[in-house]
């Protein structure tokens, strides 16, 4: 609607779009371009094993249902996360603030070690759901926690702001029109935190899915089981079937590219209703 | 009285947002809530609302005590400063809204909705966006969301503040006509006298969280109560010693007052003056054309005084050595204001006191 002007306020809207492009390609297109030339290197041969092979596929599989339940798991706890950070004054609200960040700060080994020893049926929270014949390392529970763990930040941090600067005013006319608190917070806040969330969702459900150094540890890397693609990838690499592992890398890829285009697809479409 | 305060209080931390404020509207009437930002008019609008709870005093509507009833069941409209209109939701969702809540039947939240529309005037834009209305129609829409559960009374915070000159008389006039035309209450908030003034029944001038006087835009005007109400309504200057312009030098009390351009006549030339004793002498310091009149300035005795005058005489200019006759002025002694009249107003030929 206001294309044209905006193309107009932006100075040097030529330097900027060239710019962009650019570093979009030599930072995310030509590895990728470069993943698919390897891929096919020796022939067809690791592609159609990597589309084929029961193994890979079941790797497949537990990477995106794990990071899929992850992502969401995290959209539902980050949100309340969020807004209990900044809805409420309560003394340490600085303090979990400040430790939101920490599974960015830590090393994934350590982190995969740490939540390896509570979640084993003998470590703290392990044994207590242990004693309710609930196994948790070592099966994709351990999976998608270490994967929510690790991804967390991405959604608190994402509503936060929005949440912070959303005018207390939509709440109140919901209020003097006679809403309840279940209803004000349903149709008039979630509608404004929704683009937050989808963008908070597609940042952690692809960092859920490249997911290595914590995850490996907890998965118990059962193949068809607990086995992720990851891991597939690292273990190819090893055995030096580089297209092999470049195939893989490209499936996972593409696959990821589709949601991620898909969830701003989404997302836009929300966003421009906002604008005005 | 349909709405009433007494003795409220409320301060945010150390900042008294109303001290001590009581007053009544009665049932059907428009009336404005005046004062300069930060006088306490939303925090008194909010509290009439249930937005915010008074620290002290009681609030009635239509007889009952509300101070303990949640803001939706006082059969209040509120209208938002910046509207507040739902984004994600299309015109007729946002009216419809408080119809839901209250689970009317689909038919018959419909057929309100429509009518709510062609009484703002927008019938057919039921699926437009907030976004994709104007400043003066998102106003409208709000204006229906928050009559579609037909409340009894309306509140509005700055509704026109967001507003352009042109639509903005449009719309002061078109809220008047609506509240007088559906035997609802109004009371909206504004820091700006001409807003007020062309709207309102009444007025209630606020100021560092006070009342100063409640009345008719006329009697606010004419008998204003304290010197803040004489300098913040209509055009004024203020005069540091009143006693040294002829006619008043025996004033009681304080010397200080202010003088309204419209108790300033000016003489361009000194044939016409009967009574020569009783004029002062005047430098006039500048003019402004104000389309109908001329502003000038004038400088009496050290003083500065404003003045209108008439396109029709003699121009005149700064510079110019003028005669000019004073016909009143406001006296302040402490928090009481008199009205002065001119001693030598009988000897005085002018006799139309408001000819300019
Ligand atoms: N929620 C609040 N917290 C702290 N101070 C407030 C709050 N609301 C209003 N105030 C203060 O109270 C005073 C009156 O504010 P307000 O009622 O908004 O004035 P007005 O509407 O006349 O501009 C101001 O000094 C303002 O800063
Ligand atoms: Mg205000």
């Amino acid at each position: 609607m206001k294309r044209h002007s905006a193309k107009r306020i932006i100075p040097g809207f030529g330097i900027s779009l060239g710019l962009t492009t650019s570093f979009v390609s030599m930072i995310v297109l030509i590895p990728m371009l470069f993943l698919a030339v390897q891929s096919t290197d020796a022939g067809w041969s690791g592609f159609r094993q990597a589309l084929s092979d029961p193994r890979i596929l079941a790797g497949y599989e537990v990477s995106f249902l794990c990071s899929f339940a992850a992502a969401g798991v995290n959209c539902v706890f980050g949100l309340i996360l969020a807004w209990v950070l900044t809805r409420y004054r309560f003394p340490g609200r600085r303090l979990i603030d400040g430790l939101i960040e920490l599974p960015f700060a830590l090393p994934t080994a350590v982190a995969g070690i740490a939540l390896t020893a509570l979640y084993s049926d003998k470590g703290w929270i392990g044994s207590a759901f242990a004693a309710m014949g609930i196994k948790i390392a070592y099966t994709r529970a351990g999976i998608i926690i270490a994967m929510t763990f690790i991804t967390l930040p991405f959604i608190v941090r994402t509503i936060q702001p929005v949440l912070e600067q959303l005018d207390g005013a939509y709440e109140e006319a919901g209020r003097m029109l006679g809403a309840s608190r279940g209803r004000i917070f349903r149709k008039i806040i979630l509608p404004e935190l929704t683009p937050a969330v989808l963008t908070g969702f597609g940042l952690a459900f692809a960092r859920a899915l490249g997911e290595y150094g914590s995850v490996v540890f907890i998965a118990g890397n059962m193949p068809f089981k607990t086995e992720i693609a990851p891991l597939l990838i690292m273990s190819k690499l090893e055995q030096f079937s580089y297209d092999e592992s470049a195939a893989i890398a490209l499936v996972m890829l593409v696959v990821s590219f589709t949601v991620m285009f898909g969830i701003n697809c989404v997302q836009s479409g929300a966003a421009s209703f906002s604008k005005g | 009285m349909y709405v009433e305060l007494q003795n409220i209080n409320k301060a945010f931390g150390d900042v008294h947002a109303a001290r001590n404020v009581g007053f009544g509207i009665v049932r059907g009437v428009l009336a404005a809530l005046l004062g300069p930002s930060g006088s306490g008019k939303t925090t008194i609008l909010r509290m009439i609302a249930g937005l915010e709870r008074p620290d002290s005093g009681d609030i009635f509507i239509d007889g009952a005590r509300v101070n303990d009833v949640d803001p939706g069941r006082r059969g209040i409209g509120f209208v938002f400063q910046n509207y507040a209109l739902f984004r994600y939701m299309t015109v007729f969702d946002n009216i419809a809204f408080g119809l839901i809540v209250q689970k009317e039947p689909a038919e018959t939240v419909r057929s309100r909705v429509f009518e709510l529309l062609a009484l703002i005037g927008m019938e057919g834009m039921e699926k437009r966006y907030p976004a994709q209305l104007s400043g003066g129609q998102k106003q409208r829409v709000a204006f229906a969301r928050a009559l579609a559960p037909n409340p009894k009374l309306l509140l509005l915070d700055e509704p026109f503040a967001a507003i352009d000159a042109k639509v903005r008389k449009e719309l002061r006039v078109w809220l008047r006509d609506m509240i007088h035309r559906l035997d609802v209450t109004g009371i909206f908030v504004t820091h700006d006298q001409e807003d007020a003034v062309e709207t309102a029944d009444e007025i209630i001038v606020t100021n560092n969280g006070r009342i100063e006087q409640k009345g008719s835009p006329q009697m606010l005007y004419k008998a204003p109560a304290t010197p803040f109400v004489t300098s913040f309504i209509g055009n004024s200057a203020p005069l540091e010693n009143y006693k040294r312009l002829k006619g008043f030098e025996n004033g009681s009390g304080a010397a200080t007052g202010v003088v309204r351009p419209e108790f300033v006549k000016i003489y361009p030339a000194v044939d016409g003056i009967t009574y020569e004793n009783s004029v002062e002498d005047a430098v006039v310091e500048d003019t402004a054309f104000r389309g109908t009149h001329w502003e000038v300035t004038l400088k009496i005795k050290n003083m500065t005084l404003p003045a209108r005058y008439s396109l029709e005489k003699a121009p005149i200019a700064a510079g110019d050595r003028v005669k000019a006759f004073v016909y009143r002025l406001y006296a302040f002694d402490g928090d009481n204001v008199t009205l002065l009249e001119n001693r030598n107003l009988d000897t005085h030929n002018g006799a139309n006191r408001y000819s300019i």
